[in-house]
């Protein structure tokens, strides 16, 4: 049964699904002696059980599957506002480095998902408030975002997926000069690739 | 030869002129001994003919910008005095002249205009020498500044610096300018224009060059732009971020802070962008803004190793770092004086960031800035003055402070937001 479905899908997608796709199938398709065999020994197998004399008809099941509308709901989740992996924004306290607590399920559900997209790329931009000089807060903004970057890799993503860099206090949230303004802009931001 | 009368005509044409070249500059003089030397520059024979943008009132002014010069106002005279007029010492000293400077411009056969000029000094009543300088009407300003440096010279023993460049950054909405403009802001065209920051533009030792840290990419990067070129290329651009660019002064090295291998490190590449990067830090801690001492054997830098961001400074080949500066809980942005004695700093004063200066054979250290926000200094090359950001009504503005801190002055107004000053070197 099995190598009858992979032989269709191998078939029809072909035909129609990008070169992407193809590559995907044709990785599938590179097993199918080794499966037939064992299909074969199945419905084998099941013949002694069927009705003498009576021909079983039976249309073999097509199990459909859908590789560019699996691909959306995976990236789409990281748009949905009720999803966690919409969430990209980390704050930092004052003259502080390490991610808190509060952002640890924020943290876990993008390794999760980078663990799981093993192709998607992740930029992670470290800021700093706009006290003091320009570079120092460059270096500021990176510590943050390594860490950010650290605690993705404890949870399982790679270092080819994930680059931590700094925008140190060049493109701070909010432009006014207090310290309510200033917490916003101690932030590490997490981009997406295409997202950047 | 006849000793010709010098007859003083009041004019107020020339006179609101010379004003209000002027008033465009905001100089604020402060502290004992501030003694000016008294100049007379006056109005070359044959300058009307170049219009408004007079080229006695671009020399006066710069004299003045200086600090070290007060330019005595000068009634009309006709006819006027040219180089080659005999000098009535008599009549300059009894105007208080200490130095007198006169000459004449003429259109030369290829339609660009020379200026000749000689500079007296009144008091010793001796020629000091002169000059003859040939240029296009764009380039009255060059000519204007290479006749305020011959002056600085002679009067001073050091060179001036009115005929370098400064580069700094403008933000407009939110449009970044990376601007190159003469000493005194006038003048400044872009080198680049980006929507992303631009910062911590720094000049090669030949002027030719300028490295900075672009943003373009959405991340930070390190260029170096060829001047006359229009040429400009990546010189560092690894994993992470890559600035706070500095050159050795040979102009093959450029030291620079990567990521690459986690924090925030100093490495060294070439200027070119050839060969591999070779790191010369070896902290856990943030090591950043790294400058070469004027020598070129050592390399100053932040450094929050001690706990707090604190100024270090090591070899310039690696190795072990020695702690620089001690008071304070926020020391940053080491910029060594051209001639090595001593270094500028920003230091937080009771929350508010200034320029301090340390001198290197004492100890001492002197806050030269009383405002809030002062950051980027930048030395003059002769060392006299030094060029820093800050922020006056909320906006960003370039100033410049006297190294003894007694003369103070804010730039022409450039537009938007300026900061990331940096003065660029003598040229040649």
């Amino acid at each position: 049964m099995r190598a009858i479905v992979i032989a269709t899908l191998c078939s029809t997608a072909l035909k129609f699904t990008a070169i992407s796709a193809v590559l995907l199938f044709l990785a599938a398709c590179q097993t199918t002696p080794e499966d037939q065999n064992a299909s074969t020994a199945k419905v084998e197998d099941r013949k002694p059980g069927a009705k003498p004399g009576a021909q079983p008809v039976e249309r073999p099941k097509i199990a459909a599957v859908d590789v560019t509308q699996g691909k959306k709901d995976a990236a789409s989740a990281l748009k949905d506002p009720g999803s966690i992996l919409s969430k990209r924004q980390i704050y930092f306290d004052y003259d502080k480095f390490d991610v808190k607590d509060e952002y640890r399920p924020l943290v876990e559900a993008h390794a999760r998902y980078l663990r799981e997209n093993p192709n998607a790329k992740m930029l992670i931009q470290g800021n700093a408030d706009e006290r003091g000089s320009r570079e120092y807060n460059v270096a500021l903004g990176q510590r943050r975002s390594d860490n950010v970057k650290k605690m993705l890799m404890l949870l399982g993503a790679r270092e080819a997926q994930v680059e931590s860099v700094s925008l140190g206090e060049e493109k701070p949230m909010c432009a006014e000069h207090s310290e309510e303004c200033w917490a916003k802009n101690r932030r590490g931001d997490l981009l997406y690739g295409g997202e950047y | 030869m006849v000793v010709r009368t010098i007859r003083l005509l009041l004019g107020a044409t020339l006179l609101l002129t010379a004003l209000s070249a002027a008033a465009q500059l905001s100089i604020e003089i402060t502290g004992a001994g501030a003694q000016r030397i008294p100049v007379a520059v006056v109005p070359f024979a044959g300058e009307q003919a170049l219009g408004a943008n007079s080229l006695t009132a671009i020399v006066r002014a710069d004299l003045e910008r200086s600090g070290l010069f007060r330019g005595l106002e000068v009634p009309p005279l006709s006819p006027l005095p040219n180089e080659n007029s005999p000098v009535n010492y008599g009549e300059w000293r009894s105007r208080l002249a200490d130095a007198l400077v006169v000459g004449s411009i003429a259109p030369d056969k290829e339609g660009r205009m020379e200026a000749r000029f000689r500079l007296y000094d009144v008091v010793k009543q001796a020629a000091l020498g002169g000059m003859s300088l040939t240029f296009s009407k764009d380039n009255l300003r060059s000519a204007a500044h290479r006749l305020s440096d011959f002056v600085y010279e002679k009067l001073t023993g050091e060179k001036g610096v009115f005929s370098t460049l400064i580069a700094y950054v403008v933000k407009r909405g939110s449009v970044y300018e990376l601007q190159i403009a003469d000493a005194d802001g006038e003048r400044s065209q872009y080198l680049l224009r980006s929507n992303e920051p631009i910062i911590s533009p720094v000049w090669s030792p030949d002027g030719k060059r300028i490295a900075y840290v672009s943003f373009e990419s959405k991340k930070p990067v390190v260029y170096v732009h060829h001047l006359s070129e229009n040429k400009r290329q990546v010189v560092a651009s690894f994993k992470g971020s890559n600035s706070a660019p500095a050159w050795s002064p040979d102009g093959k090295t450029i030291a620079v802070v990567l990521s690459v291998e986690g924090g925030s490190q100093i490495y060294l590449i070439n200027s070119d962008g050839s060969g591999p990067r070779r790191r010369i830090g070896t902290s856990s801690a943030i090591d950043t803004e790294p400058r070469y001492s004027t020598d070129g054997k050592f390399i100053y830098f932040t450094s929050d190793r001690g706990g707090s961001p604190q100024i270090y400074r090591m070899p310039s080949t690696g190795g072990e770092a020695q702690r620089v500066t001690f008071e304070g809980s926020y020391n940053v942005t080491p910029r060594p004086s051209p001639d090595g004695r001593v270094l500028a700093y920003v230091t937080r004063n009771g929350g508010k960031f200034q320029v301090a200066l340390l001198d290197l054979s004492n100890r001492q250290v002197q806050v030269i800035t009383d405002s809030d926000r002062d950051e980027s200094p930048s030395y003059a090359p002769n060392g006299r003055m030094i060029l820093l950001a800050t922020v006056i009504g909320g906006r960003g503005v370039l100033s410049a402070v006297s190294s003894d801190g007694r003369i103070k002055q804010r730039l022409p107004y450039a537009g938007g937001d300026v900061r990331e000053p940096a003065w660029g070197p003598f040229l040649e």
